[in-house]
């Protein structure tokens, strides 16, 4: 076990420093930065004397190298959009970006799942028929579609929640959060939807075949037999065999959840990570691109990591064949 | 488009209308968005309009200007020279800071100081100044190195920081981007004007709330301002809707036919004072990218005549703009001092033949091919007009390869470079608006004049065209007092510039703002959008 961490750990860094490369490279072809940060009227020489200060001319190994040397310490460099420290930017709008992403998660869970089981029961009822036909347009709208209807019907015609925003939010420690003000809790409702929709449908429709598979094997047969209770064999027999799939999807999911909340974070303008990363394109402000993209590496690592971790908890066969156990299916 | 319907529209700007939503007695709220956020709460950090009209809701400048962007005292309630290279300002007696110190003349000098120091945006308004200094506690005086006539006008976009607050919370400087420490003043503010910063939080929203204590009567009735950056526009407009905004800054050109049907939403627009043009490599004895060797096709007078009056701005107008522009044919706009407006008349459209006469004429007989840069996100649909100008161009035989790209890439591409060596390109648009003097002699000195090393003349004329008799005239209306002589002066060089096509202005884009009903308030020409002038009814 602990050799399978060791291993997975280096791993890990190895597929850090592939992103920060592919990260450092992409962006010495964005542009110009200078020109988004001074005025129209700025010398050709005082834009001459930032791109010198900046370091922009130096060699590129060399700019790689100032770049990985001060990551490792935390040190993003000053953004060029708005003279703050990359570092505090990017932990600021974290709280906002983390709860939005963790309420999709449940959303899509808390549904989907259920959902899946009910379909994959009851392939033929009517009501099954439907969830299908729903999670179809889940699949198919993109997200930012999805966003703008929503507005477009809670709060522009029936004014029952925010169009965009976070409400009201409470300070605790460096922490802002949603979760203790009725704004802010109705603020969420929106882009979670939003967001969490495309997981939900995926989740749903993989509980269903899941379930289909599962329900036809021998073991729920003898269940039966055995005269256990719908209840149990559902829940106990059938779901938890579906789970080491599921949870490779959600976990996967989630990563893509907070990293691809950038759609629903510009639509809803929501101040998360998100929305401070295109924000940032758009002004050529490597530093926080850079932060950001190595900040989403390092996250996905993470949940591949937690996600090989609790397969040893789902999956008895694994923690039998001992440590060196490699998973395969992600 | 003239003075008078400028003037009006200024005017008309401040539309009032019922529809009162029973607000409470006395606190009225203003909530409004744009699609960026201010970038700093420092009043020097970046030479940009949106960060200026901003900050100057919190901080006052020396003088401001009006409705008409027309000056008028704000801290200092008399100037002007006593000769032609010293500036005197008289300081507004008890003005007091957010925090209760008064204002004083050694918060003028270190204000200036460091809008003129590093970190500073702001340096090239102060290009002309020798020294600074403080002559009793209400004047203080400033000493140029030449004549500059237009000293307040550049300063009326110079605001005033207290000079203890800033020591005392180690911001003298402007932050400085290339330092990796930040600086209290990007985040907090300390001024004397309308209002007072409450609470910031960059990206997501900036709370102001009305100073009592204002020296200035107050033409507003708000008692806290809510803003909030919204990046979508789609997002933008449906919350202006829905009434969880009250104004937006910058309405898409898309949606401004439905915002006008909703009966709660009212749409301002006008000609903002940046004029869009396209400009030719006039300099390289031969084009970068052209099947024409050994010579180029744009030192031509002709050619420039053809391409110009073959160019037809209404079309433009009609089709890619929407009707949201307002076409010119001077490189500054109405409400701009020096605009001409007797000279302000399009020579004739040209059929195609008889362009297609012209360019044989000049030795083109089967036209030509060049490149053209454009870019796509900087201005109003501005690569859908370089698109409308290479079909119209291949009508008359030359044929135009467009390159459009992001504003970072563009910019880096086709501006003259630290050396002032030419701008990579053959054709290119660009727009330009005199932001910090509102005067035309900054138009010829930056784009019209010879670029030059030495003096710094001509460094965003990429072109690089050039006329020895306009660059004279240039210069002497830099350091000439005598309004009468200084305009015939503009007339003479506006005339040059347009005789010999130098360049191809086509429009001024519209600023469009909305706002709901019951919210009254002045859009400016400059785009500026001062809060000082809301009333929420």
């Amino acid at each position: 076990m602990l050799a399978f961490i060791l291993r997975r750990i280096l791993q890990s860094i190895a597929v850090l420093l592939a992103v920060g490369v592919v990260a450092f490279s992409l962006f010495r072809y964005v542009g110009d930065p200078i020109n988004a940060m001074v005025g129209q009227d700025t010398t050709m020489e005082e834009r001459a004397e930032l791109r010198t200060k900046l370091g922009l001319n130096d060699p590129a190994p060399i700019q790689f190298l100032n770049f990985i040397g001060n990551a490792m310490q935390g040190k993003f460099g000053l953004s060029y959009r708005t003279s703050e420290p990359v570092g505090r930017l990017i932990l600021e709008r974290v709280p906002a970006t983390l709860e939005l992403s963790l309420c999709a998660a449940i959303f899509a869970l808390f549904v989907g799942v259920p959902m899946g089981v009910y379909t994959g029961l009851y392939p033929r009822h009517w009501s099954s028929r439907l969830f299908q036909a729903v999670s179809l347009i889940g699949i198919s709208l993109p997200t930012f579609l999805i966003g703008i209807l929503l507005i477009l019907v809670f709060a522009v015609w029936l004014r029952l929640l925010p169009s965009f925003g976070r409400g009201e939010t409470v300070q605790i420690g460096w922490w802002t959060t949603n979760f203790l003000t009725w704004s802010g809790l109705k603020a969420l409702i929106l882009p979670s939807i939003t967001l969490g929709l495309f997981q939900l449908t995926l989740l749903m429709r993989l509980v269903r075949s899941e379930m289909l598979e599962v329900m036809r094997t021998e073991y729920i047969k003898f269940a039966r037999a055995r005269g256990l209770t719908n209840r149990a064999i559902y829940f106990g027999h059938a779901l938890k065999n579906t789970l080491v799939p599921v949870i490779t999807v959600t976990g996967l999911q989630l990563g893509a959840l907070i990293a691809f909340a950038i759609v629903t974070e510009t639509v809803f303008a929501w101040p998360g990570v998100g929305q401070l990363f295109i924000q940032s394109v758009q002004f050529s402000d490597i530093p926080v691109m850079a932060a950001y993209l190595l900040l989403i590496g390092l996250l996905f690592v993470l949940i591949n990591l937690t996600v090989d971790l609790l397969y040893f908890v789902v999956d008895p066969r694994l923690r039998s064949q001992g440590g060196a156990a490699r998973v395969a299916g992600h | 488009m003239n003075f008078s319907f400028r003037h009006s529209l200024a005017l008309t700007a401040v539309m009032c209308a019922g529809l009162s939503m029973a607000p409470a007695a006395d606190a009225k709220t203003f909530k409004w968005a744009n699609s960026g956020d201010v970038s700093s709460m420092d009043p020097y950090a970046r030479q940009e309009t949106f960060l200026l009209t901003f900050t100057q809701n919190i901080y006052d400048p020396l003088i401001r200007r009006d409705k008409d962007l027309k000056l008028e005292p704000a801290l200092a309630t008399k100037w002007g020279q006593t000769d032609p290279t010293t500036w005197f300002f008289d300081l507004r007696p008890g003005v007091k800071f957010h925090d209760g110190t008064p204002f004083t003349a050694d918060d003028v000098v270190f204000s200036l100081n460091r809008a003129n120091g590093p970190g500073s945006n702001m340096g090239s308004n102060f290009v002309s100044v020798k020294e600074i200094k403080k002559v009793g506690d209400q004047r203080v005086e400033v000493t140029t190195k030449y004549p500059d006539p237009l000293l307040a006008d550049k300063w009326a976009a110079i605001v005033m920081m207290s000079k203890a607050w800033a020591e005392k919370n180690n911001a003298v400087n402007s932050a400085d981007m290339t330092k990796n420490e930040e600086n209290f003043a990007t985040r907090n503010a300390m001024g004397t004007g309308p209002f007072m910063l409450k609470e910031r939080k960059a990206g997501e929203k900036t709370i102001l709330v009305n100073n009592p204590n204002w020296w200035d009567k107050p033409l507003h009735n708000i008692t806290e301002v809510i803003f909030t950056p919204v990046a979508n526009p789609a997002t933008r407009i449906a919350a202006l809707k829905a009434g969880d905004i009250d104004m937006t800054y910058e309405v898409p050109p898309a949606d401004t036919e439905t915002l006008k049907k909703d009966a709660n939403v009212k749409v301002l627009e006008g000609p903002e004072t940046r004029v869009v043009f396209l400009g030719f490599d006039q300099e390289r004895p031969e084009l970068l990218e052209s099947n024409v060797k050994g010579k180029n096709p744009f030192k031509d007078k002709k050619v420039r005549e053809a391409i110009h009056r073959s160019i037809d701005v209404d079309a433009i107008k009609r089709t890619v703009m929407r009707g949201q522009s307002f076409p010119t044919t001077l490189m500054v706009a109405p409400g701009i001092n020096g605009y001409m407006k007797d000279l302000d008349k399009r020579p004739a459209l040209l059929k195609p033949e008889e362009a297609k006469k012209m360019l044989a004429d000049a030795g083109y007989p089967n036209g030509f091919e060049t490149g053209m840069d454009c870019p796509n996100d900087r201005y109003v649909n501005d690569e859908k007009i370089c698109q409308a100008v290479v079909a119209m161009l291949a009508k008359i035989g030359v044929k135009v390869n467009l390159r459009a790209q992001t504003r970072n890439l563009y910019f880096a591409k086709i501006l003259r470079k630290a050396d002032l060596k030419p701008g990579e390109t053959s054709f290119y648009m660009l727009g330009w608006s005199p932001a910090q003097t509102y005067d035309v002699h900054n138009v010829f000195e930056a784009l019209i004049q010879t670029p030059n090393g030495a003096t710094k003349k001509g460094q965003f004329n990429a072109g690089g065209y050039s006329n020895p008799a306009l660059d004279k005239l240039a210069d002497a209306m830099e350091q000439e007092t005598d309004k009468a002589k200084r305009d015939a002066m503009i007339k003479e060089a506006t005339k040059l510039y347009v005789d010999d096509f130098a360049y191809i202005p086509l429009h001024q884009q519209a600023v469009v703002w909305a706002a709901r009903k019951n919210i009254e308030l002045v859009q400016l020409a400059d785009n500026s959008f001062p809060l000082r002038f809301v009333q929420v009814k």
